[in-house]
């Protein structure tokens, strides 16, 4: 769990960090806090998973990745583990998460969203996917995102 | 769509992580690079500006942080979609909602301080839509190693 302090540095870098060139020191002054009580916190973090990686991050859009494909496969519970870690360790998968069936509806249950420049280069990484999860999938599907409803990034209260 | 330099297109390549934790990180992370200090702190406010890069910094894990996201889509019948899109999205907890072609057409993220307040979310959008709303919270999360290469 954060304390005070963590929230602090959430709120003063959810928009990204100083682009000086000591930025830790700077975000430091802002907080009240020495540069090296910053970077110690930074790196429980992130060990700890709070901060999932510190970088770039990059606008898919921006960068041609247009088409953003859901893939969603019906695995048998027993394998679902197995597979999902397989799937996730490739490179093109942005999440993936095992979640609950609706069905008949929906027979999903573990989602792999893939981003690619067309649809085409989507499928064919799905089909990659396919490949390496064989006869575990008893079925799948690629959902595309026709339209952007809404989007707004994430924001949380210090 | 700007086609990026090659000092961009290193950078983009170069940086989806890692970036030092240590007094002076532009200027460690740009040795790699082949960058000096300068070069990697203009290319990146230059990404920046493009709207190629979203953010520069951490990228936080918001349940981490004691909140909850939840994925949760809806059958809307064709006829109200744009009806339904806007009830959906006036929720202050809906940070994303996409149309997806597939009979659950509509798929949106709830996202709350409180665990709690997602329930109540869905519950007021199957109020005031009159439609079911099918919770996909993750029950398991795998790790995933994505990289944008551009």
């Amino acid at each position: 769990m954060l304390d005070a302090i963590d929230r602090k540095l959430v709120a003063a870098t959810q928009t990204g960090l100083p682009l000086v060139s000591e930025p830790y020191r700077v975000l430091g002054e802002r907080l009240g806090l020495a540069e090296a009580e910053v970077i110690a916190r930074l790196q429980r973090l992130l060990d700890d998973g709070a901060i999932r990686r510190i970088g770039a991050i990059p606008n898919h859009y921006a960068l041609g990745y247009t088409a953003n494909g859901m893939s969603v496969w019906d695995v048998a519970d027993e394998s679902v583990a197995e597979v999902g870690a397989r799937v996730g360790a490739l490179d093109f998968v942005t999440h993936c998460y095992e979640r609950p069936r609706y069905l008949p509806l929906w027979p999903y249950n573990l989602f792999a969203m893939v981003h690619g420049r067309t649809r085409d280069e989507v499928r064919t990484k799905v089909a990659e996917i396919a490949a390496l999860v064989g006869p575990a999938a008893r079925a799948h599907e690629v959902l595309f995102s026709t339209r952007i409803l809404k989007k707004t990034g994430l924001r949380i209260a210090a | 769509m700007r086609s990026l330099d090659p000092t961009e297109r290193a950078v983009v390549n170069g940086l989806q992580g890692g970036f030092p934790l240590t007094q002076r990180p532009f200027r460690d992370a740009g040795a790699k690079l082949g960058l000096s200090e300068g070069e990697m702190i203009d290319c990146i406010g230059g990404l920046l500006a493009g709207g190629q890069l979203s953010r520069f910094g951490p990228l936080w894990n918001a349940e981490q942080m004691g909140g909850a996201v939840c994925l949760a889509a809806i059958a809307v019948p064709p006829e109200r979609f744009e009806e339904v899109a806007e009830l959906v999205n006036a929720h202050a907890e809906i940070a994303h909602n996409y149309e997806r072609d597939h009979e659950l057409n509509m798929w949106f993220v709830v996202s709350a301080a409180e665990p709690g307040r997602i329930d109540q979310v869905i519950a007021e959008i199957e109020r005031e839509t009159g439609l079911a709303v099918r919770a996909m919270p993750k029950t398991r999360e795998f790790f995933v190693g994505f990289r944008v290469e551009v």
